[in-house]
C-alpha cells in the first residue's frame, strides 16, 4: 500500500518496517543513488574527470547545451567514446537483469530463482561459444556472430524449458524448475564439452562466462536497451499478475488473472530482458537474484512497487560495481559485485526482523 | 422458475481422465441464498464447487453466471461476482496481512496505479469485519493456521462480490473460530446480501447456519433443501455410514 492508514506503522518493528511505509522515499533514494554513481562511473578511471567537466560534455554533446566550459578533446573523447556508452549500459543491463529476476521469482513463487532459472545463462554461454569456435567471422555493424549466438541461445533455452516444463497444473511449477535444470545441466555439458576442445580459443569463452562491460558500444547500446526497455515496461504493466500469483495458481485465477497466458507472456518478456542483457555483457550474476530481495527488504513484496524500484537499484548497483571493478584494474565486475555486495546483503538479513528468509 | 438464479449448474460431469468426479449434478442458487453442500470424502464436493466458479470446465452440461455461460463471462467480470476464499497457500515471500487482503482487490484496481483510497478503505473493512485487526502489520506467513485461514477469508470479503465461496472455512479453526466464521458468514448474507456456497465438513454447523442443505455422495446430489429434510437419520446413515446419534442437530433440523 502505497499510502494511506494502511501504512501507518504502529512502531516498535523495526527500521524497515518503517521504510517500508513510505516506497517513495525508497524510490528518491534510490534515483539518487543512481544519478551519483552513474557521475562517478563517467567521471573516475585511469584518468580522472571532474564532475563540472563531465556534466558539461555530456550536455554539449547529448544536448548541444553550452555551459561555457572548455576541456581538451581527449577528455571528450574519454568520456563520450568509452564511459558514457559503458556506464548507460550497464544502467540497462543492471536494471533488466533485476527486473528480469524479480520476474522469475514472482511468476516460479521461488526466492531462489534468479534470470537464468529457466537455463538463460547455459544457453547464452554455449551460443558464445560456438560463435567463438565457429572459424567464420562475420560482423554487421558492432554485432558479431558470438552477441547473436548468444542471444538466440538464451532465447531458445527458455522457450525450449516452457515448452517441456511449462503445462501447468498441479506441481507445474516444480516441473518447470527441475526443466530448466536439466536443460540447463545439458547445455551446461555442451559448453563443457566446447571449452574442452576449445584449445587457444579458451579465454575468450572464460571471459563471456565471467561476464564484463568492456564490450559496451553505442551501437550495441542501442540495440540491446530498447530491447531491454521495453521487456521492463511490459512487465511493469503487468505488475497486477505478478502480485495475483503471490497467493498460488488457484488464488490468482478467482482474482481474475488468466494464469498460464499471463505466465507465459511473463516468462517471454524476462527472458527476453535476460537475453538481450548477456548477449552484450556475457553472464553476470548476483544481481538478478539479490536485488529484488534487497527491494523486498525495504518495500515489501508488491510487484508494482518491487519492479520498478529493482530496475533502478539494479541499474545502480551494476554501475557501482563495473566502477569497482576498473578501478581495481579491470577484474571481472561480477567479482567485485558478490565480494562487496553479499557481505552487505547479508548484513541487511541480520538487521531485518519482519521475518524475512530466504 | 420465474427468478433467473445467480448461479446455476446443469448436468454438470466432470471427470479426471476416465474417472468421473461429479456426475450429472445441476444446482440453480438464487440471489441472497445461503448454501451448504455436505458429504463425505471424494464426493466430489470441492470439484463440483471449481466447476461452479469457473475454474474447470465441465464434461458434459454447464454452468451459468446470471444467466450467461461462465465461460463466456470475462475474467475480470467473474472475479467481481464470485470471490472464492483461497487455499492455504504459502506465501513466498514475508508479506504483511494488510498486504495480503488486500490482493482481494485485485478485480477492482485500476491495473497500473493500483489501490484506490476506496478500495483501500474497503480493505481496512474486509479486515475488521474478520476480526484480525490485531494481525494487520503482522507477517502473514507467520501467522497460525487458524489466523492464516481468517486472513484468508479476509482477502474474499475485501473483493466484495455478490457470490461468497468457500470451501472448508472452518477446517483449522477452533470451535470459537468456528462459530465466528458461520456467524461472520450469515451476517454478510443476511446484511449485505452476499449469496454464499460452503462446502463443510461439520454437519452440525451446516444445519445451524445453513437454510439449504446440498448433500453429495458419490458425485452426485442425493439431497438438496432444508437441513430438516436432507440431514435426517436416512441420509446421515446412508451416506456418511455413521450411527446418526453421533451427530447433534440443532433442535428441529432433523
Amino acid at each position: 500500500m502505497a499510502a494511506g492508514a494502511l501504512s501507518q506503522d504502529l512502531g516498535s518493528v523495526g527500521v524497515a518496517a518503517r521504510i517500508r511505509a513510505r516506497p517513495v522515499v525508497v524510490e528518491i533514494v534510490v534515483l539518487v543513488v543512481l544519478a551519483i554513481v552513474a557521475l562517478a562511473g563517467v567521471g573516475l578511471g585511469s584518468v580522472r574527470i571532474s564532475p563540472a567537466d563531465t556534466v558539461a560534455v555530456i550536455l554539449w554533446r547529448a544536448f548541444g547545451i553550452d555551459v561555457g566550459a572548455t576541456w581538451a578533446p581527449a577528455t571528450e573523447a574519454i568520456i563520450w567514446e568509452l564511459r558514457l556508452p559503458r556506464v548507460l549500459t550497464a544502467m540497462v543491463i543492471g536494471g533488466g537483469l533485476a527486473v528480469a529476476g524479480a520476474t522469475f521469482q514472482g511468476l516460479l513463487r521461488n526466492p531462489l530463482a534468479d534470470p537464468f532459472v529457466l537455463g538463460t545463462s547455459s544457453g547464452a554461454a554455449l551460443g558464445a561459444a560456438v560463435a567463438i569456435l565457429l572459424p567464420v567471422d562475420v560482423a554487421i555493424l558492432a554485432f558479431g556472430l558470438l552477441h547473436a549466438l548468444a542471444f538466440g541461445g538464451a532465447l531458445m533455452a527458455a522457450f525450449v524449458v516452457f515448452r517441456l516444463g511449462g503445462s501447468g497444473g498441479p506441481g507445474g511449477l516444480t516441473r518447470l524448475l527441475l526443466t530448466g535444470y536439466a536443460i540447463g545441466s545439458v547445455l551446461a555439458a555442451l559448453l563443457t564439452l566446447a571449452m574442452y576442445v576449445s584449445g587457444s580459443d579458451l579465454r575468450q569463452i572464460f571471459s563471456f562466462l565471467l561476464g564484463g562491460l568492456a564490450g559496451a558500444s553505442w551501437p550495441r547500446l542501442v540495440v540491446a536497451a530498447p530491447l531491454i526497455i521495453a521487456s521492463c515496461a511490459l512487465i511493469v504493466a503487468r505488475s497486477r499478475s505478478l502480485d495475483g500469483l503471490l497467493l498460488g495458481d488457484s488464488a490468482a485465477r478467482h482474482l481474475g488473472v488468466d494464469v498460464r497466458r499471463e505466465r507465459g507472456i511473463l516468462l517471454a518478456l524476462a527472458s527476453m530482458a535476460t537475453a538481450a542483457g548477456v548477449a552484450i555483457s556475457g553472464l553476470i550474476g548476483f544481481v538478478g537474484l539479490v536485488v529484488p530481495h534487497l527491494v523486498r527488504l525495504l518495500v515489501g513484496p508488491s510487484a508494482r512497487r518491487v519492479i520498478p524500484i529493482s530496475a533502478i537499484a539494479g541499474a545502480a548497483l551494476l554501475v557501482a560495481a563495473d566502477l569497482g571493478a576498473r578501478l581495481a584494474g579491470d577484474v571481472p565486475v561480477g567479482v567485485v559485485m558478490a565480494l562487496v555486495g553479499a557481505p552487505f546483503f547479508l548484513f541487511l538479513l541480520g538487521r531485518t526482523r519482519s521475518g524475512y528468509e530466504l | 422458475m420465474t427468478i433467473e438464479p445467480i448461479l446455476a449448474a446443469d448436468g454438470v460431469t466432470l471427470a479426471y481422465g476416465a474417472r468421473p468426479i461429479v456426475i450429472d449434478a445441476s444446482l440453480a442458487i438464487a440471489g441472497g441464498e445461503r448454501v451448504a453442500i455436505v458429504g463425505p470424502n471424494g464426493a466430489g464436493k470441492s470439484t463440483f464447487l471449481r466447476a461452479l466458479t469457473g475454474v474447470l470446465t465441465p464434461r458434459a452440461g454447464g454452468v451459468r453466471l446470471c444467466g450467461a455461460p461462465i465461460a463466456t463471462v470475462d475474467r475480470m467480470v467473474v472475479a467481481r461476482t464470485i470471490a472464492v476464499v483461497p487455499e492455504l497457500a504459502q506465501l513466498p515471500f514475508a508479506m504483511p496481512v494488510d498486504e495480503v487482503v488486500a490482493l482481494g482487490r485485485l478485480p477492482h484496481e485500476p491495473p497500473i496505479s493500483g489501490l484506490r483510497p476506496s478500495d483501500e478503505a474497503a480493505v481496512v473493512a474486509a479486515i475488521e469485519r474478520v476480526g484480525v485487526g490485531h494481525l494487520r502489520r503482522r507477517d502473514a506467513r507467520e501467522l497460525s493456521m487458524g489466523e492464516r485461514q481468517l486472513v484468508f477469508i479476509a482477502v474474499a470479503v475485501a473483493q466484495a462480490a455478490s457470490i461468497l465461496v468457500l470451501d472448508e472455512p472452518t477446517a483449522h479453526l477452533d470451535i470459537r473460530h468456528q462459530v465466528e466464521v458461520m456467524e461472520l458468514v450469515r451476517d454478510l448474507n443476511e446484511r449485505d446480501g452476499t449469496t454464499i456456497v460452503a462446502v463443510l465438513h461439520d454437519l452440525a454447523l451446516a444445519a445451524h447456519f445453513f437454510p439449504r442443505i446440498v448433500v453429495m455422495d458419490g458425485g452426485r446430489i442425493v439431497a438438496d433443501g432444508p437441513p430438516a429434510a436432507t440431514l435426517d437419520e436416512a441420509h446421515i446413515r446412508g451416506v456418511f455410514g455413521v450411527d446418526p446419534a453421533l451427530v447433534r442437530l440443532p433442535a428441529g433440523a432433523a
